[in-house]
């Protein structure tokens, strides 16, 4: 059951693969005549395809669900295909309210990197610990992640609609931050690239180190170490030397796998700007030109109308029931429950901003893409860096 | 018109204004709350002390009493019972008494204590920790002061000095 | 002076931008626009006409959507500081806050403990913050909910020609036969669910005007919500208390006022194993090594019968045998028992036995109870042993006499006072963990070790908390309010008959896209075309 599992989730991962050609295919084929078209053959397919993808992942889902005997959100590998898995899910049906291809161009690539980047975790099928075990396990996180996929169309959409609006001829503020999102976006796969690549190469190291408590301790880097722990002592043969000790605060092995993903991130967007001549967002424009910049900024809108409730009720109240019964208290100024409050906050600020300051387009465009920012950091950085009671085996 | 909106208004934020200058005073305040207040009757008990004789608070009523709970392990309490032992002895035929609550040792604990410091006062042993939760006993040692209609007129977290003690002593005195 | 009356005869309060009634413009601004401003219908939101004494300054402080936003971004901002380092309540009881900031994280721990930051969530000013999001949102919401319902409910038919031509979606068109038309889409409008007024063979057709009481609905949520989390502070709301028992042990439950007891009758650890459980987590857990399977305290709580007074042994009726679990709490009478903590294999009993140096003979076995040991054991035989002194916690104190840190028997240390046949008064021993002190000499007998019992203590958070029911509601009219807000709009169109032709215009206040698509069924197949997009005309130029 486990092995049909993974094996249903890698077909859905490669079916996402197959429908962004198509996508592109829809955008290439279209007409350069306006806002109105039917959706070519193209799109057909590639929606199919998506569906068919979508299918197989919920048969991932329900085959580990019942190989594990728990929800398959339980870590952070499970959570973040889930996640990716619910960000399709909305895409699908976004699409059929707008019709958009190119939205599935947009955001199919940002849930195949989330499930690329899930799997970059350890993916074995694990126990559950005492204050998992409750039905509030699935119904907390499913609607938090749901909430939190729906929001991050609105991510999408803003993408498409500040490549398209934003004057590339010039270089300023707007053109250099568009180019940030690119490039981490290409980070991640950058990251994605290089734990494959070290992991297929069977690359460890292990070195003896002095931790903060000032107690020796032994750590294993999947990746050469560039930046080594404090005192350590290399201790597997033929492996790279790092370049510089950091101080015992600093966690290098996380720094380090920063630095590589980074790097090759940086590797990746040079070679893309030395081909193509030009910045990253402005290579997309073309793919956009078409699509009407009202429609996407309502696309995002919408999905943000849709996604708050969603999120609202998954990741706040939700949460709340369920931190009463294990925890004692609904609220405990977690980490986690923190950055979901700020998620919330920040999102009815931005439905503030819009409804009663008139905040449209492009400056809501840059909203959303903060919100995604902000929900980002609470999937990786709150759960990796900043320990708490929400924190998965994840190192 | 307009006066009858400067009222509204003013009733409204009057009641916020009150509702959050409430919120901030008790949330400033919470950590002191004690669960026995002061000027309220001190909560009754009953223990045995190590006489074997039944030692119930309400019994001193028409007395003042010097109510101390302590820990052999506690520094500060093995520093104040000499002075407690003293003033002990000048104030038990002018009404004042003293009444030591340990929480919860062991029998044999106490009483070589009270051998090592030659304690003539009643002793007695919360064992099951009753006692301590109906006074809300926390950090050690603390001194409630009850006055002869057995209320609670102070309290004191931490060690006395002997002046202090004489102090108290005479504001329980009937 | 503070009223002005539109042309169509409607008397509107000051500040009024669009006629309640008819929809004129009454500001000349507004005029110059090509699209109207809709927000709250163009009434008179009553905070931007006044400006007069300090009360009213207060009032339109708070009464700004731009201070609400500010408010929020503050607050968010102010929580995300608070998530750098762990807060005080998470830090390991190793050493206290001024000292473990520093010590772990250097000087930015040290900054940030000075900072207040560590407590950040209860200090005054974070309070404060949350405090003025409440205050604005009564303000804010009341300001504008009177006008809009006002606007709303006056809102007439036939509305002004510049009222319509400025709506985003608009149309004029000349028709053969209005009434026909009018009558085909009235009936297609009604199919959709509009509710359909008309005057003067003008239309106007609504539905899901609710949808407009969305956003007050969820601030009366979230104003019941910060009320329930004000009322936390009342005295005896909230009770927040820790009970450690250990097994065999019955204590009264804190924050009860004596009227409960629990007896701890096993405590149970388990773990996952990979003999016993499925075998999909043998992987997981080569990996991580151990994971725990469950925490349980098996418990019985009992009810004090009759008014004893503390310290009085109390009379105790059993209610009912609960295994508690995370997850699983024991609730009773308002009260949540909640499985939070543990302390394994803590010393109870410990053995030791009378023995002759030389011969290893054993004359006797002792059992010392740890919280509370007999002081004589008579072995027979002239065999007897005293307990002269007990310290659960043993070190030695500055001055090197033996003392004890506190009542728990982390480190017993004992001293014995053994009498022998061979030795009528006694010798002394001083026994402590792998250490023995022969004060007075060399002894012929010795205290030996025999083993000891151990038992496992339980902690149980007791809470009360009598906000939850209001916290509750506030949350599911805050959900209400959202979900209503969200997921329905409120759509308008209006028709009216000028001169031969016919104007349409429509406005929804959010989701056009969907607007559009309706209206454009309900033309079709009419001989009208469905109002445009003025919007989207003007990009496309």
């Amino acid at each position: 059951m486990a092995q049909l599992s993974s094996n249903l989730l890698y077909t859905a991962f490669v079916l996402y693969l197959v429908s962004i050609v198509f996508f592109s295919g829809a955008i290439k084929a279209k007409s350069a005549d306006g806002t109105k078209i039917a959706p070519s053959r193209s799109a057909k397919i590639g929606i199919l395809i998506t569906i068919i993808g979508f299918i197989a992942q919920v048969g991932y889902f329900i085959t580990r669900w019942i190989a594990a005997g728990h929800a398959p959100v339980s870590n952070l590998f499970e959570f973040t295909t889930f996640f990716g898995m619910a960000l399709v899910g909305a895409f699908i049906v976004i699409y059929f309210i707008y019709q958009t291809p190119l939205l599935g161009l947009f955001t199919l690539p940002i849930a195949v990197l989330i499930i690329a980047y899930a799997s970059m975790f350890p993916r074995e099928i694990s126990p559950l610990i005492p204050a998992l075990q409750s039905d509030w396990l699935h119904i907390h996180v499913t609607t938090a992640a749901l909430g939190q996929a729906v929001l991050s169309i609105s991510f999408a959409a803003a993408l498409i609609y500040l490549v398209k609006v934003i004057d590339q001829t010039k270089s300023d503020k707007k053109t250099f931050w568009l180019e940030v999102i690119m490039y981490t976006l290409i980070s991640t796969l950058g990251f994605i690239i290089v734990s494959t690549a070290f992991s297929m190469a069977n690359y460890e190291s292990t070195f003896n180190y002095i931790d903060k408590n000032n107690a020796e301790d032994q750590i294993e880097f999947a990746m050469p170490a560039i930046v080594g722990p404090n005192e350590g002592e290399l201790q597997s043969e033929g492996s790279f030397q790092p370049l510089i000790e950091m101080p015992a605060i600093i966690n290098a092995k996380k720094l380090n796998t920063l630095i590589w993903s980074l790097g090759s991130g940086l590797l990746l967007y040079g070679l893309l700007r030395l081909i193509f001549r030009k910045r990253v967002s402005a290579m997309l424009q073309p793919l956009v030109k078409n699509i009407s910049a009202d429609l996407v900024d309502e696309i995002s809108y919408r999905s943000v109308l849709i996604g708050f409730p969603i999120f609202t009720l998954g990741a706040l109240i939700f949460a709340m029931i369920w931190a009463q019964i294990a925890w004692t208290r609904f609220w405990g100024w977690d980490p986690k429950e923190v950055w979901a409050l700020i998620t919330f906050l920040f999102y009815a600020a931005f439905l503030h901003l819009r409804l009663s300051k008139g905040w449209h387009g492009e400056r809501s465009a840059w909203l959303a893409v903060i919100g995604f920012a902000i929900m980002m950091f609470n999937l990786i950085a709150v759960n990796l860096v900043i320990a708490g009671l929400h924190s998965y085996a994840g190192s | 018109m307009k006066k009858r909106r400067t009222v509204i208004r003013t009733v409204i934020l009057l009641v916020l204004g009150g509702a959050v200058a409430y919120t901030l005073y008790a949330n400033l305040t919470k950590d002191n709350i004690q669960k026995v207040e002061i000027g309220k009757m001190a909560p009754d008990f009953v223990l045995v002390d190590r006489e074997g004789e039944q030692q119930r608070l309400s019994d001193y009523r028409g007395e003042g009493v010097f109510l101390n709970f302590w820990a052999t392990w506690c520094k500060p309490c093995e520093r104040e019972f000499p002075y407690m032992e003293t003033q002990y002895q000048r104030y038990k035929d002018q009404g004042v008494h003293v009444l030591a609550v340990n929480v919860s040792e062991s029998d044999v604990a106490v009483d070589k204590f009270i051998e090592r410091h030659n304690l003539t006062f009643p002793v007695v042993i919360d064992k099951d920790g009753q006692v301590q939760t109906a006074y809300g006993i926390n950090p050690l040692p603390i001194t409630f002061l009850v006055n002869p209609d057995g209320e609670v007129i102070k309290s004191h977290t931490g060690e006395l000095t002997e002046d202090k003690i004489q102090e108290y002593m005479e504001l329980i005195k009937p | 002076m503070n009223e002005v009356k539109c042309e169509c005869g409607h008397v509107n309060p000051h500040g009024t931008i669009l006629c309640e009634s008819c929809g004129r413009i009454l500001d000349d601004k507004e005029k110059d626009k090509q699209l109207l401003d809709m927000r709250y219908e163009g009434s008179a939101r009553r905070s931007q006409t006044y400006n007069k004494t300090i009360i009213d300054k207060i009032w339109n402080f708070f009464s700004s959507v731009k201070v609400g936003v500010w408010l929020i971004v503050l607050t968010l901002g102010a929580s995300a500081l608070g998530t750098i380092l762990p807060q005080e309540m998470y830090i390991p009881p190793v050493m206290p806050a001024s000292e473990y900031y520093e010590d772990q994280y250097g000087w930015v721990g040290k900054l940030y403990y000075e900072l207040g930051l560590h407590n950040m969530y209860g200090s005054w000013w974070y309070l404060i913050l949350i405090a003025s999001i409440g205050v604005s949102l009564v303000i804010c919401s009341l300001d504008r909910v009177v006008p809009l319902y006002r606007a709303l409910k006056t809102q007439r038919v036939s509305r002004h020609e510049g009222y319509l031509k400025r709506q985003r979606l608009f149309g004029i068109s000349d028709t053969a036969d209005a009434d026909m038309d009018l009558e085909k889409i009235k009936q297609k409008l009604k199919a959709k669910r509009y509710n359909i007024r008309e005057e003067n063979g003008n239309l106007l057709a609504e539905k899901g005007r609710f949808s407009r009481w969305g956003p007050y609905v969820n601030h009366v949520g979230l104003i019941i919500f910060l009320v329930g989390g004000m009322l936390r502070f009342v005295p005896g709301m909230y009770v927040d208390q820790i009970l450690w028992v250990r097994e065999g042990e019955t204590k009264v439950i804190p924050g009860t006022d004596g009227q409960y007891y629990l007896t701890n009758n096993d405590f149970i650890l388990e773990i996952y194993d990979k003999e016993t459980d499925d075998e999909v987590f043998d992987a997981a857990i080569d990996r991580v090594g151990t994971v725990v399977k469950n925490y349980q305290t098996n418990a019985t709580l009992y009810q004090k019968k009759g008014n004893t007074i503390p310290g009085e042994k109390p009379e105790l009726e059993k209610i009912k045998d609960k295994e508690i679990r995370v997850n699983e709490p024991l609730k009773i009478d308002g009260f949540a028992l909640y499985q939070v903590d543990y302390k394994r294999d803590e010393l109870n009993k410990m053995l030791f036995r009378l023995e002759n140096k030389q011969t290893k003979e054993s004359y006797g076995n002792i059992t010392i109870d740890l919280f509370d040991p007999q002081t004589e054991f008579d072995l027979g035989n002239g065999y007897y042993v005293e307990v002269m002194s007990y310290f659960p916690d043993f070190e030695f104190d500055g001055e090197g006499d033996p003392t004890t840190k506190s009542r728990i028997p982390n480190n017993p240390a004992f001293v014995f006072n053994m009498v022998t046949p061979e030795n009528p008064d006694g010798e002394v021993s001083f026994v402590a963990i792998q250490q023995t002190i022969e004060p007075l000499g060399d002894n012929e007998y010795k205290m030996a070790f025999n083993g000891v019992e151990t038992k496992d203590v339980s902690a149980l958070t007791v809470r009360k908390d009598l906000t939850l029911w209001i916290i509750s509601l506030g949350g599911a009219i805050f959900m209400i309010g959202v979900i209503q807000g969200a997921y329905w709009n409120h759509r308008r169109l209006w028709i009216r008959k000028m001169d031969g032709q016919i104007w349409t215009a429509g406005h929804t206040n959010k989701n056009w896209h969907g607007l559009k698509r309706e209206l454009e069924s309900v033309f079709d197949e009419t001989g009208l075309p469905a109002p445009k997009d003025q919007l989207s005309e003007d990009k496309k130029e």
